[in-house]
């Protein structure tokens, strides 16, 4: 450790206080310039700036959430320069994360907020409960709603990780029992980035931090994504394409389609419908995606994706629910039609008589 | 709710009850009508000359063939591509079997699928513009001729377009408007000339078999 405080130091002195090597570093802007396809000149650009770039704090809130997206972005990557990164911001609150506990905690809380007010980033993993003045999920004895508002009022920006934060998610699954909302629901002037995902990939989440303090706020789609991740169609990436072409599809998850790794619609994919990096990045260090290892994308980057119609559904079968409604309708058309015909046939009887009468008037007339 | 969510939940099964009642008060109406009675003494039975009529009449009598060969050629490219398309792709296939509580059945590649499209499409635009331009047909077609006809051709070229990942807007886009415009296609049968896919072979055998019973060769 050098002897400048570790708050004070810049990214690159504290990647190479956790002896990073220089190539270490270049070779992960270098992958980070690719991943959002710049050029590769702007592995440079990014290398400068994350060389000079301050620490900067980061309060990381969870609220109704399983703690994946943190699982995901510490275990699957630990101890690759993605989490010496991680280690390099100043990452000042974090449940799962953090030694200190109880007041001490929520301490830590209250002076980074003080001390870096108008500047740090805001990581918010997990959906907001707003049913019953939001008492489903409370941290020490505060709202996650009061705790958002409070947090977001100081904050530079927000990263809504995870599918939860970005879109409300599993809690906020029909019936959404505690009123779940995401993040962007209710704060409204602060720039908000949505890394869904449930989790999102470990070098999204990274990936995002090292755009934003590289280039700033990174370009979203319509649903706050930044693009360089969130941009591609897992369909359009996916390497069984081929097969979905020629009509070649998994019918079970054990048949001969399977073991050849053929289509997995009819299985469920969500692959036409989902947008995120699984497909290009992969897991695990870019060893699989959910895909190449035999099973369909369930579509967890979008929203409402638990609500879907079911994971494995194929994408074309309706969400009609129960057949009540069509067989009640059968029997209305039934009702009618007879009522028609019956309607129709008094009246073919009317207009029969009517004729008979006026013929027999006219004959009447005649003799 | 997405406009994917509604078109595949809440559009989707509204369209369906409105095709079922529709179908069915139509049909129902319709075969439950009284006929007149015939006091006539039959010179055959009725029965064969109708079933023979029924597939007798997808080919038009030699004399109307040559001036009726656009609408043959164009109606059998038509209604062909229609069926490859509609029951022989394998999201379509998924979705009957679904519905229905099917199993599924054999799929076609997706280029037969994208030609047998591009086909009906082109067949359905060809009758539109026909409409348009030929003189007596422009005289004898009304809105639900031309509503008919685009009303078909929606889904298709929606398809199409959703099939193939076309960039003028996202997948889930385009997939929620092909549904929507499925939805209106079922909308629609029951109540206008689509409904001949009901009635022609009723008709065609009623036809027949009173034709029948009074000695015209079928």
């Amino acid at each position: 450790m050098t002897s400048k405080k570790r708050q004070d130091m810049t990214i690159g002195e504290a990647l190479r206080a956790n002896g990073v090597s220089r190539r270490g570093f270049l070779k992960f802007c270098a992958a980070t310039a690719s991943l959002m396809a710049l050029p590769p000149g702007a592995a440079t650009a990014i290398a400068a700036a994350l060389e000079k770039a301050k620490r900067p704090s980061v309060i990381w809130l969870s609220f109704q959430e399983c703690t994946g997206c943190t699982e995901s972005l510490t275990r699957s990557h630990s101890p690759s320069i993605e989490g010496l990164i991680f280690d390099a911001i100043s990452l000042d609150y974090h449940h799962t994360l953090q030694a200190a506990a109880g007041h001490g905690a929520e301490a830590a809380r209250e002076e980074a907020m003080k001390e870096h007010h108008g500047k740090y980033i805001l990581v918010v993993d997990g959906s907001i409960p707003m049913k019953d003045d939001g008492v489903y999920s409370t941290i020490a004895g505060m709202t996650n709603l009061a705790m958002l508002k409070e947090a977001a009022a100081g904050a530079a920006a927000i990263v809504a990780v995870g599918t939860c934060a970005a879109y409300g998610g599993l809690p906020a699954a029909d019936p959404n029992p505690t009123g779940a909302v995401a993040v962007s629901e209710i704060i409204k002037d602060k720039p908000i980035i949505n890394v869904s995902g449930c989790p999102p990939i470990p070098v999204v989440i990274t990936g995002v931090l090292a755009q934003f303090l590289t280039f700033g706020l990174p370009e979203l789609d319509d649903l706050g994504r930044p693009k360089a991740f969130y941009g591609q169609n897992i369909h359009d990436r996916c390497y069984r394409r081929p097969f979905y072409e020629r009509g070649q599809f998994a019918e079970t998850f054990d048949d001969e389609g399977a073991k050849k790794g053929w289509c997995l619609y009819k299985l469920g994919c969500k692959g036409p419908i989902t947008y995120n990096a699984c497909a290009t990045t992969k897991w695990n260090e870019g060893t699989s995606f959910p895909i190449q290892s035999g099973h369909g994308c369930i579509g967890c980057s979008e929203p409402d994706f638990w609500d879907m119609g079911g994971f494995y559904k194929a994408l074309s079968q309706g969400k009609l629910g129960s057949a009540e409604g069509l067989a009640a309708a059968a029997g209305i058309g039934a009702a009618i039609g007879i009522g028609s015909a019956l309607l129709g046939s008094s009246g073919q009887k009317a207009a029969k008589a009517e004729i008979k009468a006026k013929l027999d008037k006219d004959m009447e007339a005649t003799k | 709710m997405t406009l994917l969510d509604f078109a595949r939940g809440p559009g989707m099964q509204w369209s369906l009850i409105i095709l079922i009642v529709g179908i069915l008060w139509r049909v129902v109406g319709t075969l439950l009508l009284s006929a007149e009675k015939d006091y006539s003494q039959a010179r055959q039975g009725g029965t064969g000359p109708g079933i023979r009529a029924v597939f007798r009449r997808f080919w038009p009598h030699p004399e109307f063939v040559k001036p009726t060969l656009f609408h043959m050629v164009g109606g059998y490219t038509l209604h062909i591509g229609l069926f490859v398309v509609i029951f022989l792709f394998a999201p379509h296939i998924l979705w009957f079997a679904d519905l229905l509580g099917l199993p599924v059945w054999a799929n076609l590649p997706n280029n037969i699928i994208m030609l047998a499209g591009a086909l009906t499409a082109a067949s359905l635009v060809a009758f539109v513009l026909r409409r348009m331009t030929h003189p007596v047909m422009r005289r004898i077609s009304g809105f639900d001729d031309y509503a008919s006809n685009i009303v078909t051709l929606l889904p298709v070229v929606t398809g199409m377009l959703a099939f193939a990942h076309t960039p003028i807007a996202r997948y889930e886009t385009l997939l929620a408007l092909h549904l929507l415009s499925v939805e209106l296609l079922f909308v629609w049968i029951p109540l206008s000339k689509l409904a001949h896919a009901l009635f022609f072979i009723p008709s065609r055998y009623q036809l027949g078999a009173a034709f029948g019973r009074r000695g015209v060769k079928v």
